[in-house]
């Protein structure tokens, strides 16, 4: 009974989630599609935490949901046109675009049945849990991410860094927003210190629980979303010199750390015994504000005119 | 006895939401659908909160969810008035 | 019954393959990026199907998939932000 209840649930949530995924991609308007995707990834959300995956959900409801939504509703803005064009296709070739999704559909589908099928083959969980021990941290997946491959983990805050690099050099900011009313800037008063410190704890938490840099990095920069939107142009960033080390900070200290323990004799990223937990900290934090940074950057659209808080656009309400 | 207790309130909330969701596929306009949003899935969502905070091992676990609750509350009380206001500026009463 | 793994498992397929069909068809740089993110979604999701191990066969489930999902969400992001500059910067210079 129990076990047909659980079913009932997944098909219901998996009925939603392809139902809001055809909804978000086939509307016309697309101001409705991003609302639509944004309640997509929350649904997503609530599907990783049925699936065990609770650091994948709270990045999911941040930065999947939260900050790709805010990202193209910022995108929005400045396109012309809220309605997709009318597509000029063919009869034929439409057909065929369908006869070949369905027949990719099956061929994945077989790909993914099979590889569930052999699911007690060779699993690299097993190594993670006998030697989680001398990780110096107890969730696995903070463990995985930040000692055994941390090298990846690295490689990732590069990649963000080029992608903000290259967001930062196409151009100036997107235009700002007009100074809050009264429950807006209310509601920002409250929730950007809150966001800060729940923040903190995300990171702190993330050694023994679900958590970890990159949720609180995301919480971070939704506090920077905040403040952009109550009219702050900078979006409560430092001056450019201090951001851009704020920027490179994660991956110079990830580095530093990896270097001096090779120089040290341990080897590039190996941590020695003892002092793991407190490197894993050290790094985490750093990353932290990295990601923040990054993602703050990249809502923004570019750096914008220093020092100034007033708004160009001439309306009071925001948009 | 508790958990009979927990069940009632959290099948009532569920009411309150579908309620809610009634009232956003039916009312005719924007300002009376935000309406039905905002108070009916509020009262919902505070009832299942409640029932879950009794359902929960301790009180920091129910002094969180509580929590949770508040900070919706703000939020949507919030957006609710960004919308019809933004809505009441253009005109428009879609 | 069937287990939850094997349902959201196709779940990811099928948005996978809605997600791509829709990057094909539409012309919108938007809407074809918002196609992709929706692609994504349903290849993370095949991810996690494979590492859930089932409610009770092993104490938790397999963290390596997990923290490779994480990564992407994180890069799925962050290439959507440096597609809309792109896209913006496109548009200012057709403009020009």
């Amino acid at each position: 009974m129990n076990a047909l209840l659980w079913t009932l649930l997944d098909l219901l949530l998996a009925a939603m989630l392809l139902g809001l995924g055809w909804a978000a991609v086939a509307t016309r308007d697309l101001k409705r599609g991003v609302a639509l995707f944004i309640a997509f990834g929350l649904l997503l959300a609530l599907a990783w935490a049925r699936l065990r995956a609770p650091d994948l959900a709270l990045a999911e409801a941040a930065i999947g949901a939260g900050l790709a939504g805010a990202l193209l509703l910022a995108a929005l803005r400045d396109e012309p046109r809220h309605e997709k064009p009318a597509a000029a296709h063919s009869r034929a070739g439409l057909w065929t675009l369908n006869l070949l999704s369905v027949l990719l559909a099956v061929v994945v589908a077989w790909a993914l049945l099979c590889a569930l099928e052999m699911g007690e083959g060779l699993r690299l969980a097993g190594a993670v849990t006998d030697h989680i021990g001398q990780s110096g941290v107890s969730n696995p997946v903070t463990a995985v991410l930040l000692n055994f491959r941390a090298y990846d983990t690295l490689l990732e805050l590069a990649v963000i860094l080029s992608a903000v690099l290259g967001v930062l050099a196409l151009g100036p900011a997107r235009r700002g927003y007009g100074l809050p009313g009264p429950v807006l800037g209310g509601l920002i008063r409250w929730l950007v210190p809150l966001l800060i410190v729940t923040a903190g704890y995300l990171l702190w938490v993330g050694a023994h629980a679900p958590g970890g840099a990159f949720q609180a990095g995301a919480t971070l920069a939704a506090a920077a979303v905040l403040l952009r939107l109550g009219g702050v142009d900078r979006a409560g960033l430092p001056a450019a010199a201090v951001s851009r080390w704020l920027l490179a900070a994660g991956l110079l200290v990830f580095l530093g750390v990896g270097l001096s323990l090779a120089g040290l004799g341990y080897g590039f990223l190996q941590y020695p015994a003892g002092l793991a937990g407190g490197l894993i900290l050290v790094i985490e934090s750093a990353a932290t504000l990295s990601i923040a940074v990054a993602l703050a950057l990249a809502y923004v659209g570019g750096w914008s005119r220093s020092g100034s808080t007033q708004p160009d656009s001439t309306q009071g309400g925001s948009h | 006895m508790i958990d009979f207790i927990a069940i009632v309130l959290i099948v009532t909330g569920i009411g309150f939401f579908a309620v809610g969701s009634i009232g956003l596929l039916r009312l005719p306009d924007l300002h009376s659908r935000l309406h039905a949003l905002t108070k009916a899935d509020n009262l919902g969502l505070g009832l299942v909160t409640l029932g879950t905070a009794l359902l929960a091992g301790s009180l920091a676990t129910a002094i969180k969810l509580l929590l949770i609750w508040l900070l919706v509350l703000a939020a949507s009380a919030a957006s609710a008035n960004l919308i019809a206001r933004h809505a009441l500026e253009r005109g428009d009463e879609r | 019954m069937l287990p939850a793994e094997i349902i959201f498992g196709l779940t990811g397929v099928g948005l996978f393959t809605l997600g791509l069909r829709a990057t094909l068809l539409h012309g919108s740089l938007l809407a074809r990026i918002l196609a992709i993110n929706v692609c994504g979604a349903g290849v993370f999701l095949m991810f996690v199907s494979i590492a859930y191990q089932g409610a009770a066969a092993m104490p938790v489930p397999d963290p390596v998939p997990h923290a490779l999902v994480l990564t992407g969400i994180v890069v799925a992001v962050s290439a959507t932000a440096l597609a809309l500059a792109l896209g913006r910067r496109l548009r200012e210079s057709a403009d020009e």
